[in-house]
């Protein structure tokens, strides 16, 4: 992904060292290479690449990481959507 | 489909690695939204070449893409690939929406009786099924382990022979050819909104002083439909195709960027008749090339949904503002 930076400082990613057991699994899935497991603990070194894809947080065996859980693509016309939906107070639908 | 295999369990379909004209006929459709959102396969177990008990078992999703790409780079190869429903979406997307499940793939694996068709209890699963797939749910959900196996249908043959993923098969990538391949979906999907926008530019344009001038709708409706085919020019195809190179990082920045450089090449060969208009056409093709740019972030590999709200607050404010200004300055050029 080198030359493909998206926004510092916004994405929603948080690791629990406490609740790691240091099984790789998030290192293994992530698409960006974010997590390094080292000495039994994942840590994260490259948060600001982090996607929000969900891929680490929903093979986590015990549940230590956490991401932004908004269901979408994150397309504007999706996004829009909702913001629409959300105002008329209805649930949004899928765009792709 | 080339002939059925036998099987305990009855005849499995087997299918050929290679290509049709029909299979590229269908890719084109999908590739510009004319057929994509029904581009499916029935889902189910197939089999490739001489597929046998201890042959590996692939799973994908029920977009004909999908399968086309696994089965083309897997010529020669001896296995079992099972599409999953996921509604003909693909992998990625299928698994961020939740139809890529693990309680869908057991389904299948079920319905197809995989325990009594393979000795082995193991299924190789696409590594961007992951935001969708949780590995270790797999084993108490149908008796077989999930396995995650590269990004890309191309380095599975490698996958196959070494036994695992090395850290490049494991990064996504998104290079000018991958770039390339989504641009008609954006241009088609303007495409199908242009009919309307022409009327409404044409209307528009004839509004003068005598109340309404035929002359002038035609030749102004035609340089505004002109330039907003320059704007989905630099929004929907030079944006997604030059996007690294681009300042900023926010989308509807690169778009407005060049959008703006755009509308100035325009006007190096044909200025429009006054000031106004000049300013007009300015700003409708930078807001519509920032609208175009920024909404190409859902087709990119590396963009938070966070990141997107977050911009879109500043791109639609830019947008809306910039067209509304464009249609009153439009509105106003044969007045003064």
């Amino acid at each position: 992904m080198k030359g493909f930076r998206y926004l510092d400082d916004t994405a929603i990613l948080r690791l629990s060292i406490e609740k790691c057991i240091g099984c790789g699994n998030c290192q293994l899935v992530c698409p960006h290479r974010i997590f390094r497991v080292q000495d039994g603990k994942a840590e994260i070194v490259d948060r600001n690449a982090c996607m929000e894809c969900g891929a680490c947080a929903k093979n986590c065996p015990t549940a230590a990481i956490y991401v932004n859980p908004d269901d979408g693509c994150g397309c504007a016309a999706y996004i829009i959507n909702s913001w629409i939906t959300r105002l008329r107070g209805k649930a949004p639908s899928g765009c792709c | 489909m080339q002939d059925f295999i036998d099987t305990p369990v009855g005849p499995v379909p087997r299918v050929v690695a290679t290509l049709t004209l029909r299979d590229g006929l269908g890719t084109i459709g999908a590739r510009t939204g004319f057929t994509r959102n029904n581009y499916k396969i029935i889902p189910g177990l197939y089999c490739l070449g001489a597929a046998a008990k201890d042959s590996p078992v692939l799973i994908t999703a029920n977009y004909k893409l999908s399968f086309d790409a696994l089965r083309r780079e897997l010529a020669g190869q001896d296995l079992w690939i099972l599409a999953i429903d996921t509604r003909g979406i693909n992998v990625w997307c299928a698994a961020g929406k939740g139809t890529f499940s693990a309680e869908e793939i057991a389904y299948q694996v079920q319905k197809a009786q995989l325990d009594q068709v393979v000795s082995h209890r193991e299924l190789l699963l696409p590594q961007l099924s992951a935001n969708g797939v949780a590995a270790h749910d797999l084993k108490k959900l149908c008796g077989f382990r999930g396995r995650f196996g590269p990004i890309l249908a191309a380095d599975l043959p490698q996958f196959l022979r070494i036994g695992e993923t090395s850290e490049k098969m494991r990064t996504v990538t998104f290079t000018l050819r991958e770039r390339a391949v989504l641009v008609p979906l954006e241009v088609f999907a303007v495409g199908k909104q242009l009919g309307l926008a022409a009327v409404i530019f044409f209307i528009l344009s004839g509004v003068s002083p005598g109340f309404f001038s035929p002359d002038l709708a035609l030749s102004r409706g035609t340089l505004l439909l002109v330039a907003t085919l320059v704007a989905t020019l630099a929004g929907a195809v030079a944006t997604p195709l030059l996007l690294p190179w681009l300042p900023f990082r926010q989308f509807w920045l690169k778009g407005a960027v060049l959008g703006g450089f755009a509308a100035l090449l325009l006007f190096l060969g044909l200025s429009p008749s006054s000031g106004i208009e000049t300013a007009a056409l300015f700003l409708w093709i930078s807001g519509c090339s920032a609208f175009l740019a920024m909404n190409f972030t859902g087709s990119t590999p590396f963009t938070s949904l966070s990141g997107v709200a977050k911009e879109m607050r500043h791109g639609l404010a830019f947008q809306i503002s910039s067209s509304v200004l464009a249609t009153l300055l439009w509105l106003a050029g044969p007045f003064v």
